[in-house]
């Protein structure tokens, strides 16, 4: 990165520091937390898609669809979050892979699993074992962020089926004598005054996400928790710089980085919520009306 | 509609360059000096890097280095993450039964103890060791209390505050250790565990196992793996 940075075995402390701090590997590691970042801003919006649907399908008045919003809301709060995270990447990616290879390879003769190995041929493999790694790393980390939102989406359609319950029944039956169909209703009076309800269970959901995110090296992504890891274990001089252990206070630099963001959020949240609150029936909307008047 | 876009771009994905097929990605550890590291460029380095880089050149395939956790090498090698495990990992019957390997590349390699006192009773002592790793096996063999942890670099960290009494690993990897840290020091002799270290390779792929174990072959023959091995590992014997 510097110059001065040619032998660093000769550096006095700061200029060595200074190097240190900019090594290739450094680099990785600043560039991970544009990762973690862009997993959040990916997974929050699909996860509430996901909670949204989930909730519509949980109130639909068809049956079929009724059930699968309960099943979906249920089978996935109900299993550990850490084995769902393990097991959807894999299924999804041998799932894809089996797909294209039967449509891709018809004739194919030779059984998927082979003892222990799963092959595919070579043009159904998911990415193509010679794209270029971008392609790779892209491909792993939109697994991830679809584990991750299904996951989250089941928590939120909670969540969201909880806050359409919660909108005063009167509204509805306004909405209704005004000639409104259900349709309309549930598009213009429900889902404009939910959210001040939803916002809560929602704003923990973000928070758990917010943490959740160093799941994404169990996943293999190479996030901030892997990068502060290898750069803080003990180097020995194989390295350009050696070190002793220093993982202490790259996690120390990680633990402020989670509390900075959730802080962040809370603000940003803090702030959803009087925005929200406007002319609803809540506590919160009333003081808005009378700290106006 | 839309989910049927999905499904045609998904099998659309990639067609262009569907011929060139040699492409093959080795997959490694990236945590286990000299044997494959992370350098300070955040490139993947090491004895493994250059050897393996030499094997695909007389293979003549074209190479692509990833890196994985330890814990889930071999599952990702079966289900076709990457092609081949080169990782420092030795040839044992067990694993031998889940993939296959190439000829080894190094001798059995010594294996060694170190701890922070030199009269330690092995058999009664608290040993770290990496999951998965034959060192881990052997602790539980000779009947000492195994404690065991993801990564090799742990394994160290668990010796220096005290967690355990001493760490197990191949001496390659323990011997810079101990040579810069004073208060670390060998416990008994060198162990000699395994069949050498190979390169892991699906069982279904007999074919890229052959085109290794040539290239492998044509290294040992005009001596370029020993002067390899005399480079990264020196304590290890040449073929």
């Amino acid at each position: 990165m510097f110059s001065f940075c040619t032998d660093p075995a000769l550096l006095d402390d700061l200029p060595w520091m200074a190097c240190y701090l900019t090594t290739g590997k450094h680099m990785a590691f600043y560039a991970s937390f544009g990762t973690v970042l862009l997993l959040l801003a990916i997974t929050a919006p699909v996860a509430l898609l996901f909670g949204f649907l989930g909730a519509m399908a949980t109130r639909s008045q068809i049956a079929p669809l009724r059930w699968l919003g309960r099943g979906y809301t249920s089978m996935v709060r109900g299993i550990p979050d850490i084995a769902f995270f393990l097991f959807v990447p894999i299924a999804l990616d041998q799932g894809l892979e089996w797909l294209r290879h039967k449509v891709r390879c018809p004739d194919w003769e030779l059984p998927v699993r082979q003892g222990n190995d799963f092959v595919v041929c070579d043009i159904a493999k998911l990415p193509l074992s010679n794209a270029p790694q971008w392609v790779h790393e892209g491909y792993g980390f939109g697994t991830a962020v679809l584990a991750f939102a299904v996951v989250f989406g089941a928590f939120a359609a909670n969540v969201i089926h909880g806050a359409m319950t919660a909108v005063p029944r009167a509204q509805m039956e306004t909405a209704e004598a005004y000639g409104m169909t259900r349709r309309q209703a549930f598009w213009r009076i429900l889902v404009p005054q939910m959210w001040i309800f939803a916002l809560p269970g929602l704003s923990n959901l973000w928070q758990i996400l917010v943490k959740a995110t160093p799941l994404l090296f169990l996943l293999g992504v190479e996030d901030i928790v892997y990068w502060a890891r290898e750069l803080g274990g003990s180097k020995t001089s194989t390295f350009t710089y050696p070190h002793p252990d220093w993982r202490l206070y790259y996690f120390l630099f990680l633990l402020v980085f989670y509390l900075a963001l959730t802080q962040v959020s809370e603000i940003a949240f803090g702030r959803l919520a009087r925005r929200l609150s406007r002319g609803q029936a809540t506590a919160a909307g009333d003081a808005l009306r009378k700290a106006a008047a | 509609m839309k989910t049927l876009t999905l499904a045609t771009a998904l099998l659309a994905f990639g067609t262009g360059a569907a011929l060139a097929q040699d492409v093959v990605r080795m997959g490694t550890e990236g945590a286990y000096p000299p044997y494959n590291f992370i350098n300070d460029n955040g490139e993947i380095d090491g004895f493994e890097r250059e050897l393996g880089d030499e094997l695909c050149a007389r293979a003549e395939l074209t190479c692509e280095w990833v890196t994985n956790d330890w814990d889930s090498i071999i599952p990702n090698l079966v289900s076709g993450n990457y092609d081949t495990i080169i990782a420092g990992m030795s040839i044992t019957p067990e694993r031998d039964e889940v993939i296959d390997f190439t000829q080894p590349y190094t001798q059995p390699d010594p294996s060694s103890v170190v701890g922070m006192t030199p009269d330690l009773d092995l058999a009664s002592a608290v040993i770290a060791a990496q999951t998965g790793t034959i060192q881990a096996g052997y602790v539980a063999e000779i009947g000492a209390t195994l404690v065991e942890f993801a990564s090799p670099d742990e394994t160290v960290a668990a010796v220096r505050n005290g967690e355990v009494d001493a760490v197990i690993a191949d001496k390659a990897f323990l011997e810079p250790i101990v040579t810069e840290d004073a208060d670390l020091m060998y416990v008994g002799d060198d162990i000699l565990l395994g069949g050498g270290i190979g390169m892991g390779i699906r069982e279904s792929d007999a074919e890229l196992k052959e085109t290794f174990n040539a290239a492998i072959q044509s290294m040992k023959d005009d001596g370029t793996l020993n002067e390899l091995i005399a480079k990264w590992l020196p304590e290890s014997a040449p073929f």
